[in-house]
């Protein structure tokens, strides 16, 4: 009795609740962040940041969601799609299998995938050529480094990441030839994401092998090996946001990957955004290397004239960095 | 025990949990400058207003269905089983394993296997620490607790590495093959012409969760295993006496636990829309099978009531976060400051309602 009467009370509060919210929603573009959270200083932050800009900008708001398990990858999409959100953004390459079940169910509603592909009608999927790049911060490490040492410190070792260190071992070739590149992978686990004491052992022991320049491609890690290089007095390199500032002077540059870009686009577009296969490269200011006040001592004219010499040619066609993912090999660093 | 009445015991000391969590809900919601009976509506309107969100709330209440059952058993033994989580992953292993790797022509038959899998899975994962209670007097609650980081670290070995797709970069197995999915509710609905549950993930499975419960149910109070647990639970020196082996009961008590908690798999990982195992996937529903538990008094009725809503309150919650700009903390906070009341101080809320009921037993003397 008292159970049936509660459900009835339930579901007549849910109707009201339901139309006084059924209006008044205004359905621009949505995001979805991956399990990182919003705040993570490095992927989810970058396509907030985009977002916010596009936000500002348009004075128009967008609609955000932080799932919190896997189980609501799915979800949200659906949510955002019935809700009448487009284009739908998500960032990260767990959203893949998701999307793929619940993209086709809404034609009319325009996704964005970033770092994956879903082949879809309605999906327009983002990737970043990383290995490009890291092939400019790679060949700065290899000029700024007075002992012909350079080094890598990887998140957890997947294709993702192997691109950005072969990248990044080409460039430091391509500059001194006589350059010795090691490189290293925190662990094969998500965990290798957010292990900065680990990222700081890897930087000591690279230290010990001479490294005096590190680049991190590790997410949370990352902190931890800059940090270490900045004791140590070595050089360091960030990644994907610009981390030049974390410690100014220490950092020579940082391996810009600008997923704000590619969310500010994808908002800016609106409904007309464009599916199919989108690469962001050096040439249309997807990747590149960041240059401001924190670093401005460390990288000479002459660096930089080499390094923007190298990204016209990338960009012109003239030089062409291998990348790992087309094949799963790299000619130049064993793994 | 005897001073309160059975409806007080069951239906007053959840109630007033509640509605003290409700209150301190509300002052959070204040302090981050919402309208709390808004936030209320929304998170009703997020639970049940739609079809879908209905069928949502029922995917996460089949969850927490089974990992309540399989606290409820271990309790009825007077022991604290808190590693439903890693069980759960032990169990999706087993079913994935299933699912994957042996060539199964109907969902029936994935259903039946898969579900086996599972249970036998999670009933291995507790086989050790149930041992160690059992022989060797280790705390279960430690070592179940211990036994599921270890679920957690050994699920990523296997789909980082032997149970990964190559080329995928996403730490999952690949989706199972389309003749092991279970129909969905809405799959269902459609054979009588309705359209109910739209794309939400609940499944056949959630008939198996009522399963469990009329199986928990016969076996804890109409059989003599049943009979055993209870008195090993209410006096473990008197069923000692009465020549009930304290060994015996402690392993199958908990071996049946874990077996419960492994069944969440068959609906979170192969009842969903595109199923797969993720590293992640019990999703914290181990623990919240503690407060369901709790709260449902140990009873499969109570712990149904408590389960639908715990899922209530999960997928409200989703819609909270995902409709207004509440951040997600603060819907995990008030989550939490449910869970907290219904389960852990619930001795907090009992002792004044029992002192209640007997000054006015005396005065009415």
């Amino acid at each position: 009795m008292t159970f049936t009467k509660i459900l009835g009370a339930t579901t007549a509060l849910a109707l009201v609740a339901g139309s006084a919210f059924a209006d008044g929603h205004s359905a621009g573009p949505a995001i979805i962040y991956d399990l990182g959270g919003k705040f993570d200083k490095s992927f989810n932050e970058s396509a907030f940041n985009g977002a916010q800009r596009w936000a500002e900008e348009n004075g128009s708001e967008f609609a955000e969601f932080e799932i919190t398990a896997d189980a609501q990858r799915e979800q949200a999409i659906r949510r955002f799609a019935e809700d009448g959100n487009n284009p739908i953004v998500m960032a990260g390459f767990s959203w893949a299998t998701a999307l793929g079940t619940a993209a086709v169910d809404y034609p009319d509603t325009k996704f964005v995938i970033i770092d994956m592909v879903v082949d879809a009608p309605n999906v327009r999927s983002v990737v970043f050529n990383e290995h490009e790049g890291s092939f400019l911060v790679g060949m700065m490490a290899a000029e700024a480094s007075e002992t012909d040492v350079v080094s890598f410190v990887g998140g957890m070792d997947i294709p993702l990441i192997r691109r950005f260190a072969c990248g990044y071992a080409q460039g430091a070739l391509a500059a001194n030839p006589d350059a010795t590149v090691i490189a290293n992978m925190t662990g094969t686990t998500p965990s290798a994401w957010n292990d900065p004491v680990k990222g700081s052992e890897l930087t000591l022991s690279q230290i010990s092998q001479g490294s005096d320049v590190v680049f991190a491609a590790a997410g949370g890690t990352g902190i931890g090996v800059l940090q270490t290089a900045a004791d140590e007095g070595i050089l360091s390199i960030g990644v994907d946001a610009n981390q030049n500032y974390l410690h100014p002077g220490q950092v020579l540059t940082s391996m810009m990957k600008r997923v704000d870009n590619a969310v500010y686009e994808s908002f800016a577009a609106g409904d007309m955004v464009e599916p199919g296969f989108n690469v962001m490269g050096i040439g249309n200011g997807g990747v590149g290397y960041a240059l401001d006040e924190f670093n401005a001592e460390l990288v000479s004219a002459e660096m930089q004239e080499m390094v923007d010499a190298a990204a016209a040619s990338i960009t012109a066609g003239d030089l062409t960095v291998h990348d790992y993912m087309s094949d799963e090999t790299c000619p130049v660093l064993e793994f | 025990m005897d001073a309160m009445p059975k409806w007080a015991d069951v239906v007053l000391v959840p109630v007033v949990s509640l509605l003290l969590a409700a209150i301190i809900s509300a002052i959070v919601f204040v302090a981050v400058g919402q309208n709390p009976w808004d936030a209320l509506k929304l998170m009703a309107y997020g639970a049940v207003g739609t079809s879908d969100f209905l069928g949502y709330t029922l995917f996460y209440a089949t969850n927490f269905i089974f990992t309540g059952l399989a606290v409820a058993v271990a309790f009825h033994a007077s022991l604290f089983n808190i590693g439903g989580e890693g069980q759960v992953l032990l169990g999706g292993l087993g079913a994935a394993i299933v699912c994957l790797y042996v060539p199964l022509p109907h969902w029936s038959l994935a259903l039946i296997a898969g579900a086996t899998a599972a249970a036998i899975f999670g009933a291995l994962w507790v086989v050790i620490p149930a041992y160690l209670q059992a022989r060797r007097g280790s705390h279960i609650v430690i070592t179940t607790i211990m036994f599921n980081f270890m679920a957690s670290g050994l699920l990523i070995f296997f789909l980082s590495g032997p149970m990964k797709p190559i080329g995928e970069m996403q730490v999952a197995t690949a989706v199972f093959p389309a003749a092991t999915h279970l129909p969905s509710l809405h799959d269902v609905a459609q054979m009588f012409g309705s359209e109910m549950f739209g794309r939400s993930p609940v499944n056949i499975s959630i008939f198996l969760a009522l399963i469990a419960c009329v199986g928990v149910w016969a076996l804890i109070w109409h059989t003599r295993l049943g009979y055993e647990i209870r008195s090993f639970g209410k006096s473990e020196s008197a069923a000692k006496y009465a020549g009930i082996s304290a060994v015996n009961i402690t392993m199958v008590a908990l071996l049946i636990s874990g077996g419960l908690a492994g069944l969440m798999a068959v609906n979170n990982t192969m009842g969903i829309n595109s199923p797969q195992l993720v590293d992640n996937a019990a999703g914290g529903a181990g623990f919240i099978g503690i407060a369901v538990a709790l709260m449902g008094r140990n009873h499969p009725v109570g712990i149904v009531i408590a389960a639908l809503l715990f899922g209530a309150l999960y997928q409200g919650g989703a819609e909270l976060s995902a409709a207004t700009s509440i951040p997600v903390q603060i819907v995990v906070v008030i989550q939490a400051l449910v869970i907290m009341f219904t389960g852990a101080l619930d001795e907090m809320v009992r002792a004044p309602i029992e002192k209640l009921f007997l000054r006015s037993q005396r005065a009415g003397e």
